[in-house]
Parts: C-alpha cells; sequence; structure tokens
C-alpha cells in the first residue's frame, strides 16, 4: 500500500499537471500496464484542472495497492450546484480567460468518467467539491 | 516518420524542444481544446494548434505526444518553450492555417 499526497493552488495554471506529471513517473516506476497509466494520468489532468480553474485551492489524496488505484481530490472553493449538468458534455462555468486558453470546453468531467471505474463527487455550494475514483490495476 | 522530416518537408520552423527531433510521428491531431486532446489524442501524435501557453507542454508531456505545430504564424510563450526544452517534445511553427497543415501532414502520414 503507497499513499501520496499534492497540493493545488487554484488559478496558478502555469503548475497545473503537476501532479499528474509525478503520478505518471511513480506509476512508470511500479511498472503498471502502460494502458491503465494513460487512463489514470487523463482522469487525473482534468481533476487536476478542474481545481485550478474553478476553486481556492485543494489537495490530492492517492492510494495504490496491489488490486487499485484510488484517488481523491478535496477542494475548497465554490462547489457544484447541480451536479448531474457539470457532468453533461459542454456544460462548463469556466471564466473567458480560461476558455481562451483551451479549458472550460464542457470535456472535463466526462473525460474523466471515461478514464475511471469508479466516479464519485460530493460538494457543498460556497465550500468546496470532492471528487473521487477508483481504476482497477487487472481489467 | 521522424519530427526531422516532416520539418523539412513542410518547412516548419523549429522554436524549441530540439532534443526530440528525433521523435517518431505516428500521427497527427488538430485542436484547440486542451480536453479534447487529453481524451482523444494517442501517444506519438503531432498535435496542430494556435495554443500557445505553457499547459499544451503539460499534456503533450502527459499523453507522449511527438511534438506541437503552432499554425498562422504563433510562437510560443516563453514559458512553454522552456518546458519544450526541458521534456523534449519539439514547439514547431508554420504560417500556414490548420486545415492547410494538417492536410499535408495527413498526406505525408498516409503514404
Amino acid at each position: 500500500m503507497m499513499h501520496f499526497e499534492f497540493h493545488v493552488e487554484g488559478g496558478n495554471f502555469t503548475k497545473a499537471g503537476a501532479a499528474s506529471s509525478q503520478l505518471k513517473k511513480i506509476l512508470k516506476q511500479l511498472n503498471v500496464d502502460p494502458k491503465i497509466i494513460k487512463r489514470i494520468v487523463v482522469a487525473l489532468y482534468e481533476a487536476e484542472v478542474n481545481v485550478v480553474a474553478h476553486a481556492f485551492q485543494g489537495d490530492i489524496f492517492i492510494d495504490i495497492d496491489t488490486e487499485k488505484i484510488g484517488i481523491k481530490l478535496v477542494d475548497q472553493g465554490p462547489g457544484i450546484a447541480d451536479i448531474e449538468l457539470a457532468m453533461q458534455k459542454g456544460y462548463s462555468t469556466a471564466s473567458s480567460s480560461v476558455r481562451e486558453m483551451g479549458f472550460g470546453a464542457g470535456m472535463g468531467l466526462p473525460n474523466i468518467k471515461n478514464n475511471s471505474d469508479e466516479l464519485k463527487i460530493t460538494s457543498e455550494v460556497n465550500v468546496g467539491t470532492t471528487v473521487e475514483f477508483v481504476t482497477y490495476l487487472n481489467q | 516518420m521522424k519530427v526531422t522530416e516532416i520539418v523539412e518537408k513542410l518547412n516548419l520552423k523549429v522554436f524549441s524542444g530540439k532534443e526530440g527531433l528525433n521523435n517518431e510521428v505516428t500521427n497527427g491531431y488538430t485542436s484547440d481544446l486542451l480536453s479534447d486532446v487529453m481524451g482523444h489524442a494517442d501517444a506519438g501524435n503531432a498535435w496542430i494548434t494556435l495554443q500557445t501557453h505553457k499547459n499544451v507542454m503539460a499534456i503533450a508531456s502527459l499523453k507522449d505526444l511527438s511534438a506541437v505545430i503552432l499554425v498562422k504564424g504563433f510562437e510560443p510563450e516563453e514559458d512553454m518553450a522552456a518546458q519544450s526544452n526541458e521534456e523534449g517534445i519539439p514547439v514547431l511553427g508554420t504560417s500556414e492555417e490548420a486545415f492547410t497543415i494538417s492536410g499535408k501532414l495527413y498526406g505525408m502520414l498516409q503514404k
């Protein structure tokens, strides 16, 4: 069982993807199947960018065992009022400056869903959002 | 096909990431939406885009892309070029539009 934690600064796009990059290196060293690494990296990157784009700050908790990789992002931020709506492709509340960078196309949460085996989102408006997803290693 | 061959044949400018000029280009992907590339580009793809900021390189690295081609005379921002050098993923440039350069690259890679 291995555990890793990363901190994410809200609004700082120059560091977006740093945790995903670290996890990619760790999973390579652990000889995880490259196909599974690809899925996890996509899911974590999107979740990381969501914290950067929407929240004040957040923390990432990663647990790796022989069967699965569990990732949990807990942020302090505006929260999501309607999670079902947020899950729809193309729906986004990103600012225009974030959209100009090519983010905020409403593809992030769908990408996380497509690239994980289990996804759970809980949120409280004006408090924050918790995104948890699991990827099984032997599938 | 190697990145250098594409640079030569398509007359591209090399802005940064020269260490990766021998990367193998498997195919191309044209998009300016970062999550689209994140979700759908494949390893070895050359990414054709007009986005010039550092996050492009984060995605290129996470997805193991072979190169980034900036269209319409766009140039990489300083931190994008720096990241490209660090990752060894070349940032290339053309004065042509995405449609034209994508078509040319597609034609080259089909042969």
